[in-house]
């Protein structure tokens, strides 16, 4: 009895220890959240009635391949927010792990980007547990089908993270595109390298 | 006369042994993680550019430096983001690094980081423990901490 009890004990550490892994895969519907935003609004989803869908982008201030993809995401919302698809950028770091990523950098960051789109703090973790998300950036192309957001990409914006210019592939754009003309996306989920989401006592 | 042409081989050959910075294409890579027979090898993906693979680098030296029946290989993903493989180079002569270094040489990671390994995300840090003996590996998407890679190690055993 004894050592069931210890071997159940085992377990629930084992399964409390990792950081949570599963999220959202392509097709699952999305549930809603409220997150601060840097201008100290609290945000949802449902607050853009007119969307079509949305690009969420799990960021931050501190990751350098964030940073080399700052303006293409500022890009990626210039061309889609007015089609029915804004970008929801969201800061997953744990400050406590990782102290660039606190909320009064993340509101010094957005005004020195000039970033013209909300940028969330994810206090908890909460919300990039449920996603999912593994790594920054991190990307959740979302499509609104009926009342439901279901998730439409997971992954990369390109294929080349050191020179946009460079990519073969725009899997954020390829993906939008195909869903504003109302067509399968065909590249659903890719990989690429990114730094590790900073989870708490991790 | 075997003996001799293999240590020959041993010796000379740039991914055997010393801290390098050489560039490797991925199938390079593959072979030389399934062609060791003898040691446990702990196969660590960083970055310069990555603060918590830096702060974790000690750990993968201090392996190289108590363990002989352990290779450790940092595998270096700089070139991704940088083309710039000297910069790797002057790192690691800077922190004196004594683990075999290698810098991957390829793009458009979507088509080869499930070929190091299937659970691996593309988030640094990352480390691949392989046991080609027991046929046995791990892999964990994480800093790590002190006795961590000794825990990995014995779990591959």
């Amino acid at each position: 009895m004894k050592q069931l009890i210890l071997s159940c004990l085992a377990v629930i550490v084992l399964l409390s220890s990792a950081p949570v892994k599963d999220g959202y895969e392509v097709g699952d519907t999305v549930a809603d959240f409220k997150l601060k935003n840097v201008d100290g609004k609290t945000v949802s989803l449902a607050d853009w009635k007119d969307a079509k869908g949305f690009i969420v982008v799990f960021d931050c201030n501190t990751c350098p391949v964030s940073r080399k993809y700052n303006e293409r995401i500022i890009s990626l919302n210039k061309m889609y927010a007015s089609q029915g698809f804004p970008l929801i950028a969201i800061n997953p770091n744990s400050p406590e792990v990782s102290e660039g990523d606190s909320y009064d950098e993340m509101v010094k960051y957005a005004k020195k980007k000039g970033y013209t789109f909300p940028y969330l703090y994810d206090a908890s973790q909460k919300v990039v547990s449920e996603f999912g998300a593994t790594n920054t950036p991190h990307v959740f192309v979302l499509n609104k089908v009926g009342n439901e957001l279901k998730v439409a990409y997971i992954g990369a914006i390109d294929d080349s993270a050191r020179d946009a210019s460079a990519a073969d592939n725009k899997y954020v754009e390829a993906a939008v595109n195909a869903l504003l003309a109302g067509k399968a996306v065909s590249i659903t989920k890719t990989k690429a390298i990114g730094c590790g989401v900073k989870w708490k006592n991790s | 006369m075997r003996y001799s042409l293999f240590l020959v081989l041993f010796l000379t050959s740039p991914l055997s042994w010393g801290q390098g910075g050489e560039l490797v294409k991925l199938d390079k890579l593959q072979q030389l993680i399934q062609a060791e027979k003898e040691q446990i090898q702990v196969i660590n993906f960083w970055a310069t550019w990555c603060a918590p693979c830096i702060k974790e680098l000690p750990l993968f030296e201090k392996l190289t430096a108590d363990r002989k029946d352990v290779r450790v290989i940092l595998v270096s993903m700089d070139m991704d983001l940088d083309p710039d493989a000297d910069k790797v180079r002057k790192f690691v002569t800077r922190k004196k690094i004594q683990s075999q270094v290698l810098i991957l040489n390829e793009r458009n990671p979507n088509q080869w980081i499930e070929k190091l390994d299937k659970n691996w995300s593309g988030a640094l840090p990352a480390t691949l423990v392989v046991n080609n003996k027991t046929g046995k590996r791990k892999f964990v998407e994480k800093e790590l901490h002190e006795g961590d890679l000794e825990k990995l190690i014995a779990s591959v055993q």
